[in-house]
């Protein structure tokens, strides 16, 4: 009976060291992957620069002042929110954290008798609401792990669509920002129509340069090829850091459940012992009993 | 300095930065602008690119070729940047590609004229014309 219980209990150790050793092979692979994230963001940093740059020179010349993209619309009608999350779970509160920001702008806006519009980036965005049964636009998935140019260019196109076709009169971004392998945090940035201050501050002039620029063709035309790329370029960092944080998140989630897992093995062990340790007890007793019994009737 | 100095050529692309250095000359192709060569010194200028064989004259005396797909370039009396989606550095061009690329959208364009086919068309010159394949090029147009 004892010997059972101990049977018992070792197969359940061996099955949580299977998992532990799951657990510490995607920690292990988790972090090896942030760092390569980290590269590309960084790596992206000075295309989005000198393209901000570019906008704000452009704008300050006076180019755009009636482009639809820098003017807000008198009037917020539909709201549309871009959810960036992963396609695959075992990342901890990554995916909820952004999800629920989501949840709890649409729920402000519903109050507020506005519309809304669901742009979910990543497999778990779409399932989940889906199945909540929230308006929802086109879903991309399928590239959380390393985003490409031409992924954000997919949605950068689709998301200016809605926007021009006045399907929606804003788009925000939802996705987790990227600060260190140990700090995340879910963040909402407007997206179209650019903030003002996004363009402000542009003199209109070059460092170190005398007058204006020259353009070629017209700064208006320039602008208007130029915003959507600029639109882009804002959609690729985000998809970025949302990766890098993926990582981030998936190794911490990793880290916690190989410890708990060491955790129940030490006391399933300790339980496992204790268990052995009864058994053998028992069984001494009975052959020390039952030596007694034969002895004393020996000597009877 | 801008005058008779050189001009610090970036080109940056989304994902990296391509090609960073020092050069005397940088010649481009802007829409409906034709093609523009920038010298230091050169006024600040702003322009949107079609794709096209882009050419930088590095100060050494090597010339860098690069294949730019669309995209933009700002110049300023002593840098130039060109911003582009896709750009290729001449080295990292797959001729046997471009080269069958520019045959598939040749016949496809027998048929109809549309704008991918034809976009696809100039991308594929421009990568032959960046990676050496010049002759082929005139002799496909005449």
């Amino acid at each position: 009976m004892a010997g059972g219980q101990e049977r018992i209990l070792r197969g359940r150790i061996r099955s949580v060291q299977a998992t532990k050793k799951i657990t510490r092979a995607m920690e292990l692979i988790a972090a090896s992957r942030i760092v390569k994230a980290q590269q590309r963001v960084i790596a992206a940093v000075p295309y989005s620069e000198r393209i901000t740059e570019v906008v704000k020179d452009l704008a300050a010349s006076g180019a755009g002042n009636d482009s639809p993209f820098l003017k807000s619309r008198d009037e917020i009608r539909t709201t549309c929110y871009v959810s960036i999350t992963a396609d695959r779970g075992l990342c901890g509160g990554y995916n909820s954290g952004v999800m629920r920001a989501v949840e709890g702008e649409i729920k402000a806006d519903v109050l507020a008798s506005k519309d809304y519009l669901v742009v979910p980036i990543g497999r778990k965005s779409e399932g989940y609401f889906r199945f909540r049964g929230y308006k929802m636009g086109q879903g991309f998935s399928g590239f959380s792990d390393t985003p490409a140019y031409a992924d954000a260019k997919r949605i950068g196109e689709y998301v200016v669509d809605l926007y021009t076709s006045g399907k929606v009169d804003r788009v925000e971004l939802v996705y987790t920002r990227f600060i260190s392998a140990g700090s995340q945090e879910v963040v909402r940035r407007p997206l179209v129509p650019l903030e003002r201050d996004v363009v402000a501050g542009g003199d209109g002039k070059p460092e170190g340069g005398g007058g204006g620029y020259e353009f070629e063709p017209d700064p208006s035309v320039i602008l208007e090829t130029l915003l959507p790329r600029y639109v882009e370029a804002r959609v690729y960092a985000a998809l970025l850091n949302a990766a890098a944080s993926e990582h981030a998140f998936r190794q911490r989630a990793m880290k916690s459940a190989t410890d708990n897992a060491e955790e129940i093995i030490k006391n399933l062990s300790r339980i496992m012992n204790r268990a052995r340790q009864d058994s053998i007890t028992t069984e001494i007793m009975e052959i020390v009993g039952g030596a007694e019994a034969l002895g004393s009737g020996k000597s009877a | 300095m801008a005058e008779t100095g050189s001009l610090r050529v970036e080109v940056v692309s989304p994902e990296r930065v391509l090609f960073s250095g020092e050069a005397t000359q940088v010649i481009t192709r802007t829409l409906d602008g034709g093609e523009i060569a920038f010298l230091p010194g050169h006024i600040s200028f702003l322009g949107a690119l079609v794709e096209n064989h882009t050419r930088i004259y590095l100060t050494g005396g090597a010339v860098q070729d690069l294949a730019v797909h669309g995209g933009f370039v700002e110049v300023a009396p002593d840098h130039v940047t060109i911003l582009s989606d896709s750009a290729e550095l001449a080295a990292d061009i797959d001729i046997a590609r471009a080269r069958a690329a520019k045959q598939r959208a040749e016949e496809a364009m027998r048929g109809e004229h549309d704008a991918t086919v034809e976009s696809a068309l100039r991308r594929a010159h421009a990568r032959l014309a960046a990676s050496g394949g010049v002759n082929e090029i005139l002799g496909a147009k005449h």
